[in-house]
């Protein structure tokens, strides 16, 4: 084995990130690395390539144990990263980043001319033939990944990781980063792939190791492991426990219909698409990380304008054309990532619950502070958030709790339609079946909710109707009996052959 | 009294200087009633004040949203530029205060646009104003120090209502009013949340756009008042010397008012007590018999302090080092307790 | 063609179109003489606004170097009256004291994590109150070996003078343009200057970098003051305020972005000298007030910035609509 991990550990306050996971690499193997948000992929990565000190567990490369404690000292060790970001300077030449560091140099300066010479022959190895004299950023990703891919193989040698390298490719492009890859491979390189699309999974890895709550579930050669198969480790149940939605008892079909979205898309997000919500509905939005399920829901509440489509209700057309006029619509939107769009860390519970309100209330309303108590601690109270008082800053909370306080804000301001994005993320177990229940609760009230979740048993819990969400389409739509957990992954799997029969 | 808690460090270095200055200079604290008016060095400290204590109120509205205003000094040579004009032209006074105040508020409007629309770093955007405002505010003198006689211009500067200057009137009263419109209404609450976290505030539904702007033009208006002030004072425009420098002195009184420079929670009269701390520095200097030109070294350690004890790295090893004392504090009573 | 280059293009171009207006309507601003003034005024701006440009490219801002130009002439009169040392000697001394400044000024804003314009404002402080503790008053300097550098100066053909300090400042410019774009530390100031956190991960030793840089920009403000010195003949603590405003200003229309990782040293020289220019025109002119030198300069910093953000625009915007 080129690259072995052996029992890694990682603990961050509050979480366990990685509990003993072992990882091969073999020398000219391209190994998928596998798994949903806060599987413990990142941290793996992050601990290989020297960003993180691990807390426990060896790692060895070519037998030798190591132990990198910068990303720079990975790298002379022989491990080299990619990141989805590209991680290279745009605002300096192709040439300059290939060779930055290393750059040839006569009398103390550096050789242009010979800089040139190196970074040209050094792409000509992929294929590549540019102006290396342009600036980065006037390339597009795809050769940007490519020189990215060039520069940490000429630099680390032994070990690649790739992580998410494709992420926004097209499919032409992806086939361009692939072949490269491919050669990578052919030289004897260990390559480890972190992605989240199943196509590209099979179509370049040789074996693949699935993570899930910072465990290592299963490592499989990719041709022995069906795509089913996979996404049942991924998601961690298997298909054969028919669990039935409790609220699939045929709630469904009494609802009237409220909001009604048709042929809402953005190029690059998600393609358009039409749906409709019925009032006390919960909408299911089922699909892996980057498929366009947060894409979909950031398109209805105005973060990024819809460029085709319309929203309509009883009365007329609906304004989304930012998160104001989807607010003045009645929408409510809790966002995938908490902490930097959700709460505002520095204010206290109080102050973050009545946010909402007092800004579509206006500055010159404000709510009066007896009023602003009453609201905070009937919802400290009703959705049983732990703190030690209202004023206590939101950033001191759990994530279970900020994401309660979050809710409170929306709740506060009684909207009919609420978008919850990863609601249960990151949160305890007592936590998550508090807020489900709550779900529940509100819509029992006739509040309609969109819920994105990555957990499959909890849309078939809580939703009436599921849209799975693949390659940033809406490829289907299951309500009442076909909620089930199984269908919901069987359409997730499909490739669109199938897509289009399901 | 969260206020009093929050001024509190403010409050007791502006009591120690006041001691340093007395002890050095015994009259400081004396005050007399001469002919309707106050006197003494701490009627002084207020009324020479009065220019960064006004600033400081709009800038620390502007910090608060993370940003900053560089032009402050050069919104007020336009402003005093554009009063003392009027006047010479013989519109009369409520046409210069007019024209003044429109002036602050138009170099706000600019800086705001370029801030929250154009999308430029407030450092950038205000630095164009800054380079641009007194060659503006010579345009409207022609390159003189345009003076005039009107007494009820004048008043602004060297009149006395009530015993104070009117310069402390106003910066008292502006400081005390902004405040309470800050914490009586929810801007307070609204500027805080943009300072703190902008993407989340908006999709809460807080309309940053219009709120960053609105400080910008709040500065820009403080500026003003700050101009009519300096020119009344001296009867007369400088375009060259009004405000110069003044706006630094304005984020000094900010930062010594315990606001952060990223922005988030504010306290505008911290800021006023931080305007009355660099001026009582600058009198004492001056009365205990040093040569006023030690003032800005004084000043720049002052800064140099702060920013040790504000820094966010040494923030960080002090709540370590906290953390791990209290940690041992409660291991010695559990140890005690068993 | 690089778009990051545009702006120098624009510089260059703005220039010898106003050149070329100076000179139809004063076909006198085109001599030896003019040109020879042109670069002696401004010497000493030139050689702050390397150091100016280098910071500014880092991502970072030296607002102390008006300070530490007037303390300079300040140290070096008082010195020089004060002491029997020998200029050279002086000179030696005061560039270890300001680029050591810099460095410290370098150090705080990489240990502090805090902004560099707050800390360079208190090293704008203490530079300037440390030239007021020296004295408040102008200090002529009378030395001899002074006045053989301020009468050195090589006569061009059509009378004009290439002074000593002209040409100090055009070698400054080149040793800035070698060292921002021939060295690996050149490449690091604009990695950091691209995006500090991918910088590090290239493998950019950042607390370094920033010191160099800082000290860098010190030892610039020195090299200034000396130049300012013996144009003027003086030390005094009250001179050059607001210079770093105006170096700011000469790198910004110089092309460079002034939130760091893009520009030109050579484009920083064409800023300096379009502002001598205006300011040339303007006596030329005779009835022009000084005043809209610097209402012009503001317009040519607005337009720079605009364009900037205008190219950064249409960059982004064309890769996403080659992606989709």
């Amino acid at each position: 084995m080129l690259l072995t991990v052996r029992t890694l550990t990682k603990a961050f306050p509050g979480t366990l990130a990685l509990d003993g996971v072992d990882f091969d690499l073999a020398a000219g193997e391209v190994h998928a690395l596998l798994g949903e948000n806060g599987a413990g992929k990142s941290t793996l990565i992050k601990c290989l390539t020297g960003a993180y000190l691990r807390d426990g567990g060896a790692m060895a490369l070519d037998g030798q144990p190591i132990d990198p404690r910068s990303t720079v000292e990975a790298q002379d060790l022989g491990i080299g990263t990619v990141y989805q970001e590209v991680n290279l300077l745009p605002n300096l030449t192709v040439a300059q980043n290939l060779m930055f560091g290393r750059e040839p140099r006569r009398w103390g300066l550096i050789h242009t001319a010979a800089l040139r010479t190196e970074a040209r022959a050094l792409l000509t190895q992929y294929g590549l033939d540019i102006d290396v004299d342009r600036d980065l950023g006037s390339y597009s990703v795809a050769i940007q990944q490519i020189i990215a891919i060039a520069r940490a193989a000429a630099l680390s040698g032994k070990v690649l990781i790739l992580d998410e390298p494709t992420a926004s490719l097209d499919a032409r492009e992806v086939e361009m980063v692939f072949d490269v890859v491919r050669g990578l491979r052919e030289r004897g390189l260990g390559i480890a792939f972190v992605t989240h699309f199943l196509d590209q999974v099979y179509a370049l890895s040789d074996r693949i190791t699935v993570l899930r709550n910072g465990r290592k579930v299963v490592t499989e050669r990719t041709a022995d492991l069906g795509r089913m198969a996979l996404i049942e480790h991924m998601l961690g149940r298997a298909l054969e426990s028919e669990v039935v939605g409790q609220s699939a008892e045929g709630a469904g079909a009494t609802t009237q219909p409220m909001l009604h979205f048709s042929g809402t898309g953005r190029a690059g997000a998600i393609e358009p698409f039409d749906l409709d919500v019925g009032r006390g509905e919960v909408v299911g939005l089922a699909g892996l990380l980057g498929s366009g399920r947060t894409e979909s829901a950031e398109l209805m509440f105005g973060v990024r304008p819809a460029q085709t489509g319309a929203a309509r209700d009883a009365d007329g057309p609906l304004d989304l054309s930012s998160p104001r006029a989807a607010i003045a619509a009645g929408f409510g939107f809790a966002p995938e990532d908490r902490k930097t769009d959700g709460i505002v860390a520095d204010l206290s519970i109080r102050e973050n619950i009545i946010l909402g309100l007092q800004a579509r209330q206006g500055w010159a309303k404000p709510i009066p502070r007896s009023e602003q108590n009453r609201i905070a601690d009937d919802y400290i109270r009703r959705l049983d958030i732990r703190t030690s008082g209202r004023e206590k800053p939101i950033g001191d909370l759990s994530g279970g709790n900020q994401q309660k306080v979050v809710l409170a804000r929306w709740l506060a301001m009684n909207p009919r339609f609420l978008i919850l994005d990863e609601p249960t993320r990151g949160i305890d177990v007592g936590a998550h079946a508090e807020i489900l229940r709550l779900i529940h609760d509100l819509t029992d009230a006739g509040l309609s909710v969109l819920i994105i979740s990555s957990e499959i048993d909890e849309l078939v819990a809580v939703a009436d109707r599921v849209i799975v969400v693949r390659d940033r389409r809406h490829v289907a739509e299951l309500s009442g009996e076909r909620v089930t957990a199984d269908q919901i992954m069987r359409a997730i799997a499909a490739t669109d052959a199938d897509g289009a029969a399901a | 009294m969260s206020l009093l808690r929050r001024i509190a460090p403010q409050l007791v270095a502006l009591l120690i200087l006041f001691a340093l200055v007395s002890v050095v200079f015994p009259g400081f604290l004396s005050v007399s009633l001469n002919d309707g008016r106050l006197v003494g060095p701490v009627i002084d400290v207020l009324k020479r004040g009065a220019p960064v204590a006004l600033l400081s109120i709009g800038m620390t509205l502007v910090i608060a949203t993370r940003g900053i205003d560089l032009s402050v000094g050069t919104t007020m040579a336009i402003c005093g530029a554009a009063a003392a004009a009027v006047i010479a032209a013989g519109w009369g006074l409520p046409a210069a205060l007019a024209v003044a105040l429109a002036a602050g508020a138009a170099a706000g409007l600019w800086n705001g646009v370029l801030v929250a629309i154009v999308g430029i770093q407030p450092f950038v955007a205000t630095l164009i104003l800054m380079t641009m405002g007194r060659g503006i505010a010579q345009l409207i003198t022609e390159g003189c120090i345009l003076t005039f006689s009107d007494a009820g211009l004048a008043f602004f500067g060297s009149g006395t209502l009530l015993g104070l200057p009117v310069p402390a009137w106003l910066w008292i009263v502006g400081g005390l009013g902004v405040a309470a419109l800050m914490r009586r209404t929810a801007l307070g609450l609204l500027i805080e949340a943009i300072g703190i976290n902008r993407r989340a505030s908006a999709l809460a539904g807080v309309n940053a756009t219009v709120l960053v702007i609105a400080v910008y033009v709040a500065a820009g208006l403080c500026a003003a008042l700050a101009g009519i002030v300096v020119t009344a004072d001296i009867r007369g425009a400088d375009a060259n010397n009004a405000g110069l420098w003044l706006e630094l002195d304005a984020i000094l009184a900010v930062v010594i008012g315990g606001n952060s420079l990223l922005g988030g929670r504010f306290s505008v009269i911290a800021s006023i007590l931080g305007a009355m701390i660099i001026q009582t520095i600058d009198t004492g200097v001056l009365l205990a018999g040093f040569p006023p030109e030690y003032n800005l070294v004084i000043k720049a350690v002052l800064v140099l302090m702060i920013l040790v004890l504000q820094s966010p790295r040494i923030a960080a090893e002090w709540r370590l080092w906290r953390d791990s004392q209290r940690a041992s504090r409660a291991a010695a009573e559990r140890r005690q307790a068993s | 063609m690089n778009t990051r280059a545009l702006p120098l293009y624009a510089t260059i171009a703005i220039f010898l179109i106003a050149y070329l207006l100076c000179w139809l309507q004063f076909p006198n601003i085109l001599s030896t003489r003019v040109i020879g003034n042109l670069l002696t005024d401004n010497a000493y701006l030139g050689i702050v606004a390397v150091g100016m440009t280098l910071v500014i490219l880092s991502g970072g801002i030296d607002l102390s170097v008006g300070s530490v130009i007037a303390f300079s002439g300040v140290f070096i009169a008082v010195l020089l009256r004060d002491t029997g040392l020998h200029p050279m000697i002086v000179f030696v001394l005061l560039l270890l004291l300001t680029t050591a400044f810099g460095a410290a000024m370098g150090f705080l804003i990489h240990r502090l994590m805090m902004p560099a314009f707050i800390v360079t404002l208190a090293g704008m402080f203490l530079a300037r109150g440390a030239a007021y503790m020296l004295t408040i008053d102008s200090v002529p300097i009378n030395d001899p070996f002074y006045q053989t550098l301020q009468s050195a100066y090589w006569l061009m053909p059509g009378k004009g003078r290439l002074t000593l300090i002209g040409v100090l400042m055009l070698l400054t410019v080149m040793a800035g343009m070698v060292i921002a774009h021939r060295t690996r530390f050149g490449t690091s100031v604009y990695a950091m200057g691209g995006g500090e956190a991918t910088a590090r991960l290239m493998g950019v030793r950042q607390g370094r970098t920033i010191v160099l840089v800082y000290a860098f920009s010190g030892l610039m403000a020195g090299l200034s003051g000396i130049v300012f010195s013996l144009y003027t003949g003086s030390g005094y603590p009250l001179a050059t305020v607001g210079t770093e405003l105006t170096a700011i200003a000469a790198v910004v229309i110089g092309g460079t972005l002034l939130t760091g990782g893009a520009g030109y040293m050579f484009g920083t020289l064409i800023g300096v000298l379009t502002m001598g220019l205006l300011q040339t025109y303007i006596v030329f002119d005779g009835t022009l007030s000084s005043w809209w030198t610097k209402i012009v300069i503001g317009i040519l910093l607005l337009a720079f910035i605009l364009l900037q953000k205008g190219l950064l625009r249409l960059t982004r915007g064309r890769l996403q609509g080659a992606a989709s």
